[in-house]
């Protein structure tokens, strides 16, 4: 898909900064939206905001990424489906405490990898069936090589990239488009309290505005600030001797 | 923790900073039990929005709730900007009622330090144009306080100190067109600007630019700005069909810290001669865009980096009307002969304001910057002396350093302003640097 963007617009995850960010671009170019989250009662500011803002109309929504059997009801209960569908749920956890409890990794892992993959998925056979659509999920660099601080949450992200990369590839013919978004380090609340350096971490908005230029312009895997490009590059270039020594 | 100061970026501290989300983060950042104090967008100069316990970063809470096109009623969270407010609805023709110098301000901010626009000589501070507040107080309870009542008084103006401000409700001005009809007036010195001003009491907005380096006969000089909103019959007939558009502008932005000599003496000097003669030049009325008669600072991003690592200070007091004209003259002077004047000074002219401890009052007010160092810290000791000779007082939203003993000379309301502190529980919780400083 190239050029004006319709909507509407399902965020899921619309509690995260990002998601925030997201749904404000597309309102601003005139999409409705459709915001879900497993408390949609916290996102009555959200509408409100929206509404105001750019007087567009916006509906909430229950979803719970981990419970897979209501994936398929939840879609099928939407008021359209939507044009664009944007999943930025995710979990990130302590990586201390998900490599000493495995109730807590497999909560990671399904919370990031399983419960996303589920609910692109079902929409994903929606937009097939309708011949047009574009799936936007918001995966990691964490995703592109697996490292002692964050594995867990690494590697249910690399599951999603790569179940993203299959889904635009059984799609490419079908008129649906599937963007992969790898934000690196974004000012969020899960980075809040992070030693990071300024120059490598991205504001919501810069999120927010380059998946909808990527949507605009059918791009198909963005990084938001492209010095991550080279920056995982590198990382992924790295020998495994060398890079099993390493502590980044 | 991180580094965080004001707009100055004088004396920057190791704090700790928490991002407020919802009414739901302010309440578990209050029952934590440490002190705390809100922070909007940091413009306030010095240290009136750092904690010494956390920080409360109100950004998070930017959401507009509610607009009725009926009355002008905007109902936000207080974490909003200025700018976000106008981009949303100067296109459906509306304007905040009061702005000040800059449009990167939050709601929150803007009712905490009760800004001043250049028409407070009419309309009086932003204050005047809120009807409620909802503010979390020390037990975490959420008040909504209508105008007129005790918390709502004290929390206009109150820098803060009585509470975490969640949700405002404002009234904002219905405008044709997104521009202003500027008049221009050079004058010779500062008694001919102040009777221009005085001249001028029925312009909507009216502001100077005060040339502070210039000693002699011509001390003082200004260009006096008038302006009102234009209608649409004002514009040319080519913008009628888009009156709420105007020329996009570049935003430039200083990329690093200049060294502390790039401004000295000389360069100041320069500068306020040509900006004299540049406007002196081409006086008399003109067409301007809202942004650039407004916020003609914010074209430049990061703009407080040119003074360098050291950072500044700003220097604001408002001096009553009886003795306006001679403590400006004093303090001209005296700034003039130090050779430190800024290449930002600004006189205005403020109509009558009764405020529980908000800064306006009626008189004229004189804000400048300057570099910090000990020469200039020392100066604005004598402008402080100055200042208090006069009966005036000063802008907590500007200061840094003040002593404690200035601000009690200067202002009889601060044993109620502590004794209201006492008596809600507001002191030992809300809690800034700058409070912390001057035993508010
Ligand atoms: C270029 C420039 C021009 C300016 N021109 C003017 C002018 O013309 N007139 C004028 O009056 N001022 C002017 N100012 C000062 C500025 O308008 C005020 O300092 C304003 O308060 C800044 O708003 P902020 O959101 O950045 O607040 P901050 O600087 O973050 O905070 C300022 C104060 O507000 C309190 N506060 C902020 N949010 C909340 C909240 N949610 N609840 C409770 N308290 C809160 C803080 O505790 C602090 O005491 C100017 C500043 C700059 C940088």
């Amino acid at each position: 898909m190239s050029g004006r963007v319709q909507g509407p617009v399902l965020i899921l995850g619309a509690t995260s900064d990002m998601a925030r960010a997201i749904a404000r671009d597309f309102a601003a170019r005139g999409c409705d939206i459709q915001l879900a989250a497993r408390e949609p009662e916290r996102l009555e500011a959200d509408r409100a905001d929206l509404v105001t803002r750019y007087g567009v109309g916006v509906t909430l929504h229950a979803v719970d990424a981990l419970d897979v059997d209501s994936h398929a009801g939840f879609v099928a209960g939407l008021p359209a489906l939507p044009r664009v569908a944007v999943s930025a749920i995710g979990l990130m956890g302590e990586q201390a405490e998900n490599a000493a409890d495995m109730t807590r990794a497999a909560t990671i892992l399904r919370a990031n990898f399983e419960g996303p993959a589920s609910l692109m998925g079902v929409l994903a056979n929606a937009m097939e069936a309708r011949g047009s659509g574009t799936l936007v999920g918001i995966s990691s660099v964490a995703g592109e090589r697996g490292r002692a601080s964050n594995y867990v949450y690494g590697s249910a992200k690399a599951g999603f990239t790569a179940y993203l990369s299959g889904l635009r590839n059984r799609l490419a013919k079908k008129g649906v488009h599937v963007v992969t978004v790898l934000p690196g380090f974004v000012a969020t609340r899960m980075t809040e309290g992070m030693d990071l350096p300024a120059r490598l971490v991205a504001q919501p908005e810069e999120v927010g505005a380059a998946v909808l230029a990527a949507v605009e312009k059918g791009r198909d895997v963005i990084y938001v600030r492209p010095v991550w490009r080279l920056i995982m590059a590198i990382i992924r270039a790295l020998p495994e001797r060398v890079f099993k020594k390493t502590s980044i | 923790m991180t580094r965080l100061a004001g707009w100055g970026r004088f004396r920057p501290v190791e704090a700790r900073v928490a991002r407020m989300r919802s009414e739901a983060d302010v309440a578990v950042a209050l029952a934590a039990g440490g002190p705390v104090i809100a922070r909007g967008n940091g413009r306030a100069y010095g240290d009136s929005a750092v904690s010494p316990g956390v920080t409360l970063d109100m950004r998070g809470m930017d959401r507009m709730l509610a607009f009725d096109p009926a009355t002008g009623v905007l109902v936000a969270e207080a974490g909003v900007l200025l700018s976000e407010i106008i981009a949303c609805l100067l296109p459906r023709g509306w304007f905040p009622s009061v702005t000040p110098g800059t449009r990167y301000v939050t709601l929150g901010g803007a009712i905490a330090a009760d800004v001043h626009g250049k028409n407070h000589h009419v309309d009086g501070g932003f204050g005047a144009f809120v009807d409620w507040v909802e503010v979390m107080g020390p037990d975490g309870r959420v008040t909504r306080a209508e105008a007129g009542s005790d918390l709502f008084s004290w929390t206009v103006g109150g820098m803060g100190l009585t509470g975490v401000i969640l949700r405002a409700a404002i009234r904002l001005r219905r405008v044709e067109t997104g521009w202003i009809c500027q008049e221009t007036r050079a004058t010779a010195g500062l008694d001919e600007a102040i009777d221009v001003f005085e001249g001028a009491m029925d312009a909507p907005y009216s502001v100077a630019w005060i040339d502070c380096v210039t000693e002699g006969p011509h001390l003082g000089r200004s260009l006096v700005m008038l302006g009102r909103h234009a209608g649409v019959g004002d514009l040319p007939a080519a913008r009628r069909r888009d009156p709420f558009g105007v020329p996009r502008k570049r935003r430039l932005t200083v990329p690093l810290d200049l060294p502390g000599l790039a401004l000295n003496r000389w360069t100041v000097g320069a500068f306020n001669a040509a900006y004299y003669r540049l406007g002196a030049r081409k006086p008399g009325p003109a067409l301007v865009p809202w942004d650039s008669y407004f916020y003609p600072l914010d074209a430049i991003g990061d703009w407080n980096r040119i003074y360098g690592r050291r950072g500044f200070v700003q220097f604001q007091c408002v001096l009553p009307e009886d003795s306006a004209r001679r403590g400006l003259h004093r303090l001209v002077e005296v700034i003039a002969a130090s050779g430190q004047g800024s290449f930002l000074s600004v006189l205005k002219r403020f109509g009558p304001q009764d405020s529980r401890f908000a800064f306006p009052r009626a008189g004229y007010t004189l804000a400048l910057d300057f570099p910090a160092h000990d020469g200039s810290l020392d100066l604005m000791q004598t402008l402080d002396r100055i200042t208090l000779e006069h009966g005036g007082r000063f802008y907590l939203a500007k200061d840094a350093r003040m002593p404690r003993a200035v601000l009690e000379a200067a202002d009889d309301r601060v044993a109620a302003f502590r004794a209201m502190r006492a008596a809600t529980g507001a002191a030992g919780r809300f809690v800034s640097l700058q409070s912390e400083r001057l035993g508010l």
